[in-house]
């Protein structure tokens, strides 16, 4: 595998609820065309740290973080740096699909509008664009102006997806984007992340340990706050380092 | 044993059963026979002549027409000065407010107000507007009045319809690079668009029948008004908000404590079917549009 450029540096990463420490020094990079997973039990930080990367956590009272985060090399926590353009640039997909109450194809298109593009012509390509990208095209393509959440889990998933494609994001984080979904659907989003990962930098939080063995190409296993392991997928799931890591991987808890 | 206890329960079950339903059946049965009272001593009053004509001061035959009018116009006026404040206020209460002693206190005010007799903000109107302001009984003083009635009504309307969309929808708008702002305009009102739109009109209806708030504020008469006059600033203009007037509901109380007309009972029971029967599509419209829009917004049409 050729080596990729690293895009996200993160240093030091503590997160405190208030008086209370959630993350406890995390270092973590990320790079272009890969997959990263973030695996660990439940409550162990995975979201929180992965919600950092967008700063989604500014938004929650009463939060502090600190250490250093670099997109591309610049602090995306300096005081200049501007919250929406960030947001565009590192899109996200939540466990429950969220689909606006809008049809199909005014939910591809709103990122582009909100962005200022007026030419109808280009907003139609694009959502098609995305639409095929994110693999949901054939499904509605003939209902385009059907609301959006009378279609299935899976399809509002992808949806979601393809409204994220549409703005050209660099990076994509998903937090447990299929643990709502059936497994057809899961499979469905599985490939089709395969497909798009080479022009993107994907993060992904899963409690699905086959599905980050089948779609990563690093791991990183998160106990209790900490990161205990991180490195190539094959590596972690077959020969772990650490005792926690293998124990949870076989099973023992979470 | 199991058994014995198992019909023990399934008796508790029938008997308190038997008990809701009968409460229920009394409160229906009153609510019926007033409603069936109110229409059927009414309806034989009302007819085309009496909605069209105006009221008469003295001897018989007067209809209901500048009170209906009057009581839409300052039911129109008071929902533009009102919904875009309790709107304001109730995205701040939802989105914005964290709480503390202050939005404490604001959701409390607001409770106390909704609780409020409506006579005592009439009297307050009387005084504050139609002494202190110098607006004289008019459209414009029974308008404010009015808004003190409805704010608290739709602010609380405005908080609880934005706080039931679900905060998924909120952190769609912020992953896509919208500021708050611009999510919860673009976002989380269209979404809670059914809930705003009942609550409106549902408001509406309690507008519409609301008296004694208007008494001392609006006034108790209606000048000789033209309906073909459109000059809003011209004194016998109907759309004049200036003038006095005297809504359904406020007629209907002064037929029934200083009516000299003859046929004052006829007209009072008339004109209290067409209130009702008004305030009954009110709440039926708001029930077909909140349940038509809902459809529309969460895809199950």
């Amino acid at each position: 595998m050729t080596t990729n450029e690293t895009v996200i540096t993160t240093k030091d990463v503590r997160l405190y609820y208030g008086e209370h420490e959630a993350l406890h020094g995390i270092n973590l990079d990320f790079q272009k065309s890969q997959i990263t997973a973030l695996i660990g039990p439940s409550g162990c930080g995975k979201s929180t740290y992965l919600r950092c990367l967008n700063r989604m956590n500014d938004l929650i009272h009463d939060v502090t973080i600190t250490g250093s985060f670099k997109i591309d090399g610049h602090d995306i926590y300096r005081p200049q740096q501007d919250v929406v353009s960030l947001r565009k640039k590192v899109g996200m997909v939540f466990q429950q699909p969220n689909p606006f109450p809008f049809s199909v194809y005014d939910n591809v298109a709103y990122g582009l509008r909100v962005q200022g593009i007026k030419d109808k012509k280009i907003i139609s390509q694009k959502v098609e664009e995305s639409l095929k990208q994110a693999a949901v095209w054939d499904e509605v393509k003939d209902d385009l102006t059907k609301n959006a959440l009378s279609f299935s889990g899976g399809q509002q998933q992808r949806i979601c997806i393809a409204r994220l494609l549409a703005v050209k994001p660099d990076v994509i984080l998903l937090d447990e984007p299929t643990s709502a979904l059936d497994p057809i659907s899961s499979a469905k989003i599985e490939e089709m992340l395969l497909q798009i990962k080479d022009q993107y930098t994907i993060i992904i939080v899963t409690h699905s340990m086959q599905q980050a063995s089948r779609i990563s190409d690093k791991t990183a296993f998160m106990l209790n706050g900490d990161l205990v392991e991180y490195g190539d997928t094959k590596k972690i799931f077959l020969n772990p380092e650490q005792e926690a890591t293998s124990d949870y991987l076989n099973g023992k808890f979470g | 044993m199991k058994n014995s206890v198992n019909k023990k329960a399934e008796h508790a079950n029938q008997i308190a059963l038997l008990i809701i339903k009968a409460m229920v059946g009394v409160v229906v049965l009153i609510l019926m026979a007033l409603l069936g009272y109110i229409l059927i001593t009414g309806i034989p009053n009302v007819s085309w002549h009496f909605l069209t004509s105006p009221s008469k001061d003295f001897g018989a035959g007067g209809g209901i027409v500048n009170e209906l009018f009057n009581s839409v116009y300052i039911l129109i006026i008071t929902l533009v000065i009102s919904c875009p404040l309790a709107l304001g206020a109730g995205i701040y209460l939802a989105e914005f407010a964290k709480p503390s002693f202050l939005t404490n206190t604001m959701r409390t005010t607001i409770e106390v107000l909704s609780s409020l007799p409506s006579i005592v903000i009439g009297l307050f109107g009387y005084l504050v507007l139609v002494i202190k302001f110098q607006f004289d009984f008019s459209i414009i003083s029974g308008a404010f009045a009015l808004m003190f009635v409805n704010i608290p009504l739709l602010t609380r309307n405005t908080e609880e319809s934005l706080k039931a969309v679900s905060h998924s929808q909120r952190e769609a708008g912020w992953a896509l690079g919208l500021s708050k702002w611009r999510t919860i305009l673009k976002i989380i009102l269209p979404a809670a668009v059914p809930g705003l739109v009942t609550g409106i009109i549902l408001s509406a209806g309690r507008i519409f029948g609301e008296a004694a708030a208007l008494i001392f504020t609006a006034g108790q008469s209606t000048p000789v008004i033209s309906y073909a006059n459109w000059n809003p600033f011209s004194s016998t203009s109907f759309l004049n908000p200036m003038r006095p007037t005297e809504t359904l509901a406020v007629h209907i109380w002064k037929l029934n404590t200083d009516g000299i007309t003859p046929d004052a009972t006829q007209i009072s029971s008339g004109a209290s079917a067409v209130l009702i029967i008004v305030i009954l599509s009110i709440i039926l419209l708001s029930r077909f549009l909140g349940n038509y829009l809902y459809k529309k917004m969460s895809g199950t049409k």
